[in-house]
């Protein structure tokens, strides 16, 4: 009456399930990365290369505006501020816009920056060349240090973004750590 | 496997004597009985943690706990009353009664059903000893979020791994109640003959083999971000704190089903018992709980709605969540309906689970007002929340189990328990769960958040009444378990049919059952089920 096998199989199958689900909750991270990209959801920005910048096309009858924020996470003992809170941009035309930061203690830190667009579709419009977020930054005790983003807004943004913000974050680099985009 | 061909030509009552019998049992009633115990005992351990949290919210300023100890009891109070008190209480009700119920001598697994017990006391002494370690206990919330959770001390790896091995221990449940269900019911006891809590359980099972490991890898994943230096969930690594929201309400929604469907499945026992008619609507409670559990797969945003999802994602999760609402109206409009006419009597049972629907409807509707996202900008993480999810968690998830206690009861020992204590218990419960928790919806509607120690003195006279009201059901708790031990050494003997209206496999069996269950597997017809 007791069918063993077919318990057996039965708990198999349900502990590869159990194998699965365990999989499929890392699976998750992969597919919110692409989610994000595909709908800029995280307000992560997007490079430009010459061969593209070459072909755009200067919207000058439009502008949007560009709030620029600037922010340190908790465990660094960094200053960055924005050289200027807004600008007036006609899409398709390149920008070049300067941070200021400094290491306020005795001590030389690796620093990175993390972007974030809000709202998150203007993100996969701006489009930068340059951009100290590209690579770890270095700062000796006490140093201060301009530094430059340059970008373009896509002649393509949807009308009713008037005005995005792009906002950087500082964090003590990790080790190994991945560059932002 | 050879121990099922072991039980199988085992007719005899013989069992192991003393600690063995219970440290080494495979026998279903046995680890059934462990689990409700260890239930009860979790019950008041983090009852003691909740007595704590409204102590200290009886007046604004900072009385008795500091700050930390205060977020730590929050947090402590969540784990062990979710993973402590309801979830193994339903595992302990399963086990008792779902080889009976289905005309089984035993569970498919007997040795993983010891393993699956006696993992949790070594998961809760982990979780439990970091209240006494340098740096205290978790802090974060039992939604664990980094960064914040991140920065706990030394408890960080013993939660981590709590939480490792309590998942292990429900999926080994699980697994066992399908294998259990799928392999060994009677003849004649076809799935549309499984009684309703037999079936919500399969479903609470399925949930918890496809939600459980999730949480488990959140929670890895947290374990190497803070030690292996990997950035799942760092920004400064290119990861996203807002993914392990994502991930962890992947899991939390099912969760409160895992902890709601069992008590559906409860109250579809005992509402027809002493309505004395037949469960109105059975295949569409069946077919209401299977889409109530897929439908909660889809629905983690609403947990998440002010993190700045996009407007599209918040109308998919509020839509979804309002959805949710069809089936579960659904088996409301059942349960009345099946009260309707009947013949009814009051025992502490059905008192539990009349209140039962009333008070877990209400927990419904605040749940919807929540699942509305404009409003949800205002309740997000007030005490409207507090009340919402205690409503159904307390006066529903445990009034079910207490309903459940006191229908079973006469089953399990053989003797019936005192009626009117019982009924002094249920008044006390229902009166002081009110004033405990109504008045919440109004602290969080006028704005008090969540999680904090003090508050703004306007909130003071609802706190008052809330912490009094808390008082008094944590006191009244303690009848319980004088009633359930007064029950245990003896009282008036309960025959095996124990309710007038009871039907089903469980009370053709003497009260209490013999060791092992059905040896014999009894022909089901349908008109067992029959009134």
């Amino acid at each position: 009456m007791i069918k063993v096998r077919s318990i057996k199989r039965t708990t198999v199958l349900l502990t590869s399930l159990t194998i699965l689900m365990f999989g499929f909750g890392y699976a998750l991270v992969p597919l919110y990365d692409v989610f994000c990209e595909v709908t800029g959801l995280n307000g992560k920005t997007g490079r430009i290369y010459s061969s593209e910048a070459s072909k755009l096309v200067i919207d000058d009858q439009r502008f949007v505006t560009i709030n620029f924020d600037s922010n340190i996470n908790g465990n660094l003992a960094w200053k960055l501020k924005a050289d200027q809170k807004f600008l007036k941009v006609n899409p398709g035309k390149f920008y070049t816009v300067t941070y200021t930061v400094e290491n306020m203690i005795n001590e030389e830190i690796v620093g990175q920056a993390i972007p974030s667009v809000s709202p998150g579709i203007a993100s996969l419009y701006l489009k930068k060349s340059e951009c100290f977020c590209f690579r770890n930054q270095v700062l000796k005790p006490g140093e201060r240090k301009k530094l430059i983003v340059r970008f373009e807004l896509d002649k393509d943004i949807p009308k009713d973004v008037e005005a995005l913000t792009l906002s950087y974050t500082f964090f003590r680099a990790l080790k190994d750590s991945k560059t932002a985009t | 496997m050879s121990t099922i061909a072991h039980a199988d030509h085992d007719h005899h009552d013989h069992k192991p004597t003393g600690i063995k019998r219970w440290l080494f049992s495979t026998n279903h009633k046995d680890i059934g009985t462990m689990y409700l115990v260890f239930s009860l005992i979790m019950f008041f351990v983090g009852g003691s943690m909740a007595m704590i949290i409204r102590a200290e919210l009886f007046q604004p300023g900072l009385q008795f706990v500091d700050p930390q100890f205060y977020n730590s009891m929050v947090t402590v109070h969540a784990l062990v009353m979710i993973f402590g008190a309801v979830m193994p209480a339903g595992v302990g009700l399963a086990n008792w009664m779902i080889p009976i119920m289905i005309g089984a001598p035993d569970m498919a697994l007997p040795r993983m059903n010891n393993m699956s017990f006696w993992i949790m006391p070594f998961a809760f002494a982990l979780l439990l000893g970091t209240l006494f370690m340098e740096g205290g206990g978790p802090a974060s919330g039992w939604t664990m979020y980094p960064p914040l959770v991140l920065q706990t001390g030394k408890a960080f790896p013993y939660l981590i791994f709590a939480v490792h091995f309590l998942g292990i221990s429900s999926i080994m449940g699980s697994i066992n109640i399908i294998a259990t269900v799928f392999n060994m019911r009677a003849p004649g006891m076809t799935l549309m003959r499984l009684p309703l809590f037999v079936w919500t359980w399969v479903i609470t099972a399925f949930l918890l083999i496809a939600s459980m490991p999730v949480l488990a890898g959140a929670v890895t994943m947290l374990l190497t971000d803070k030690y292996f230096g990997t950035s799942f969930f760092n920004a400064a690594g290119g990861g996203d704190p807002v993914l392990f929201q994502h991930i962890f309400w992947f899991f939390g929604h099912p969760e409160v089903y895992i902890l709601a469907l069992p008590a559906f499945g409860i109250i579809s026992q005992i509402i027809p018992t002493f309505a004395r008619k037949p469960l109105f609507g059975y295949a569409s409670m069946v077919y209401a709980t299977a889409s109530i559990a897929i439908l909660s797969f889809f629905v983690w945003g609403h947990h998440m709605f002010t993190v700045g999802l996009p407007i599209t994602g918040e109308l998919f999760f509020m839509y979804m969540t309002m959805l949710i609402a069809v089936p579960t109206g659904v088996k409301v409009f059942n349960w009345v309906a099946t009260m309707w006419k009947g013949a009814m009597t009051f025992e502490a049972p059905m008192l539990f689970s009349i209140a039962f629907v009333i008070l877990f409807t209400i927990g419904g509707f605040s749940g919807l007002m929540l699942g509305i996202t404009p409003v949800d900008f205002q309740y997000h993480n007030t005490y409207f929340v507090v009340a919402h999810f205690h409503y159904v968690l307390l006066t529903g998830a445990v009034f079910a189990l207490m309903a459940s206690v006191y229908y079973w009861i006469p089953k399990w020992t053989g003797n019936m328990y005192d009626e009117k204590l019982a009924k002094i218990h249920f008044w006390l419960s229902t009166i002081f769960a009110n004033i405990l928790f109504f008045p919440q919806h109004f602290l969080g509607l006028a704005g008090m958040p969540r999680r904090i120690p003090d508050y703004s003195v306007q909130f003071t006279d609802f706190n008052m009444i809330s912490s009094l009201g808390g008082f008094g059901y944590g006191i009244s708790q303690l009848l319980f378990v004088y009633i359930v031990i007064k029950c245990v050494l003896g009282g008036k003997k309960a025959t095996s049919q124990v309710w007038e209206g009871g039907r089903g496999l469980e009370w053709t069996l003497s009260s209490p059952p013999p060791y092992h269950s059905f040896t014999t597997p009894p022909k089901v017809t349908k008109t067992l089920m029959d009134y």
